[in-house]
């Protein structure tokens, strides 16, 4: 590998390809590209090969094998990751914003001194350095970044690069850690799966979002008659559910579903990235928000700027009278 | 169990943004603090293995901004030590923070320290990790719910992944957890309460050394979020705006 590579995590979660993955593929093609270097997938998995047909876009894949990297654990994991960067020494290192990259992007940058940058949504040659784009408060603000040192740690925010899935002719390595990975500390113990009975958020074509600006539990009551109006559930950001007004079941976003419905009529939703990575896909997209700079108006079709308080109960009378 | 949590004070992204004249940072000159709401969290969950298990809890800050109402909050709350790092300025970035952090933590030997998993003005996060390498602790982010045992000196933790799915991990202390949601939301004191606070609780200042500034990347320029396109916004009162969507939705069959 050359100074100039880019090394992926492909990640594996519950025995899956992440799609974030194939995203931070895309990513490093066009890095690569502009840099002349090479692209690499990594995949620390006891079981990396079923995964390989998927990341043709890779320049070479290096598979590595321990019994310690059957379920994800903070500890082997940043060990085998650490010592495949040190062997590779690559100029840019791609993990996507997820739960696992969340752990490895910051411990991999502490463990090596090297520079990181989250929240990544592009990057590009700057002369010797690389100049990231990157978005924070609640996708509010970006910024650009310049990085000199390498390996640059760089944690992409997912849906922020079009996945690439081709098939390709991808270079295939084995490798063993150069000694067996421990156990560390943190040791997985199973998955917690959600409990059953609660409607499938993910299956509905009409969804009524709500998020902070719903103020209270009580008012969840106005999204109740709206969505019963409309024939459809309510869903709800992180911070309500942070709140316990709505179950888990209930959360898109990031670190809840991927919904796709036909209408996402979203109340009271600022939009932060990790929101809209789990609705962007809707076919229509109405917000109401006070905030007229709320990041959830850049992916809505339709926005009123007013209190959702207050639109919600207009709103149900004006679909009762639609229906007749 | 001794447990130290990491309470931060971030912008409020209730008030609107500015960037300062460099065009580099933000300019929080006129800004209002609030708490981090992913730190609030872990406060809450450290009270929560307080009650359910007689630990005790420090909670550490660095001093600046509004931090005090913050911190005689967590007192009201049941926190038994607080613990201010003077600091001058503005909080540096993660990395440096939580080279301070950790300076002020050492001597507490904590055998749990609960940071929220992220703060939303950071580039270069999060604090949480970086703490955890700066003590040289295990680490493990995303964290949605901390239980005590199954053995003495282990807690168990559910680390969240989408879908609702929850990864049930065992961790062994002392360890560094990056805490996303409490087992319960964070719970409401009432001002009298925050006022006994006030009377009752003494603040222990501790004072580390400012670590060197930050080589590794340089902001170039801040800007908001520029979009291709915009949603089109529906102007009017209630009454207007919701007949136009009611109009919106019929036209779209989506009102049967």
């Amino acid at each position: 590998m050359s100074a100039q590579d880019v090394l992926v995590l492909a990640e594996i979660q519950r025995e899956t390809l992440a799609e974030v993955s194939l995203e931070l593929l895309a990513a490093a093609r066009g890095l690569a590209a502009a840099t002349g270097g090479e692209v690499l997938a990594l995949v620390l998995s006891p079981d990396g090969a079923r995964y390989a047909p998927s990341l043709g876009a890779a320049d070479r894949i290096v598979l590595v094998d321990d019994p310690q990297l059957a379920a994800y654990s903070p500890e082997p994991f940043l060990a085998a990751l650490q010592e495949v960067v040190a062997a590779e020494k690559p100029r840019a290192v791609l993990i996507g914003a997820t739960s696992i990259g969340w752990d490895l992007g910051p411990l991999l940058s502490a463990r090596l001194g090297a520079p990181l940058v989250t929240g990544c949504k592009a990057v590009q040659p700057d002369g010797d350095a690389l100049r990231v784009t990157t978005s924070f408060c609640g996708g509010k603000m970006m910024a650009e970044v310049q990085v000199k040192a390498s390996p640059a740690v760089l944690v992409v925010l997912p849906g922020s690069f079009r996945p690439d899935g081709q098939a390709g002719k991808a270079v295939v390595q084995q490798r063993k850690p150069a000694s067996p990975l421990a156990a560390g500390a943190v040791v997985f113990d199973g998955w917690v799966l959600p409990e059953a009975g609660d409607v499938d958020i993910t299956q509905q074509d009409v969804l009524v979002a709500v998020g902070r600006g719903l103020q209270q539990k009580d008012n969840l009551e106005l999204a109740e008659e709206l969505a019963g109006a409309l024939g459809g559930v309510v869903c709800a950001s992180r911070p309500v559910v942070d709140q316990g007004w709505l179950p888990a079941t209930r959360q898109v976003g990031k670190s809840g579903m991927t919904v796709k419905p036909k209408l996402y009529l979203a109340v009271g939703i600022s939009g932060a990235p990790e929101h809209q990575e789990g609705m962007k896909g809707a076919d229509l997209i109405i917000a109401v928000n006070t905030d007229p700079k709320a990041p959830i108006f850049d992916i809505a079709q339709f926005g009123a700027e007013m209190d959702a308080l207050e639109l919600l109960p207009a709103l149900t009378e004006a679909v009762k009278a639609k229906r007749g | 169990m001794k447990i130290a949590v990491v309470v931060r004070q971030v912008p409020d992204l209730i008030e609107p943004l500015e960037i300062d004249a460099s065009g580099a940072a933000l300019d929080l000159s006129s800004a209002s603090f609030i708490v981090n709401e992913s730190d609030d969290h872990a406060l809450e969950q450290a009270i929560l293995l307080k009650e359910a298990g007689g630990a005790t809890v420090d909670v550490v800050a660095l001093d600046f901004g509004d931090v005090d109402n913050t911190l005689y909050t967590a007192a009201a709350k049941g926190a038994d030590r607080i613990f201010k790092v003077p600091l001058e300025g503005l909080p540096p970035p993660p990395r440096a923070t939580a080279a301070l952090l950790a300076e002020a933590i050492k001597p507490l030997a904590a055998d749990l320290v609960l940071v929220g998993v992220q703060a939303h003005d950071e580039l270069d996060g999060g604090v949480s990790p970086f703490l955890a390498a700066a003590l040289g602790l295990p680490y493990v982010g995303v964290i949605r719910g901390v239980k005590a045992g199954p053995e003495p000196g282990m807690v168990t933790v559910c680390k969240e992944f989408p879908g609702a799915v929850m990864a049930r991990m065992k961790v062994k202390l002392p360890a560094v957890l990056g805490i996303l949601g409490a087992d319960q939301p964070p719970r409401y004191v009432s001002v009298s309460r925050i006022r006994a606070a006030m009377k009752s609780t003494q603040f222990e200042e501790r004072a580390v050394p400012t670590p060197p500034p930050e080589p590794l990347l340089s902001v170039c320029r801040l800007y908001p979020p520029v979009s291709g396109s915009r949603a089109e916004m529906l102007a009017g009162s209630e009454a207007d705006v919701a007949a136009r969507i009611a109009e919106i939705l019929a036209e779209k069959g989506l009102v049967k």
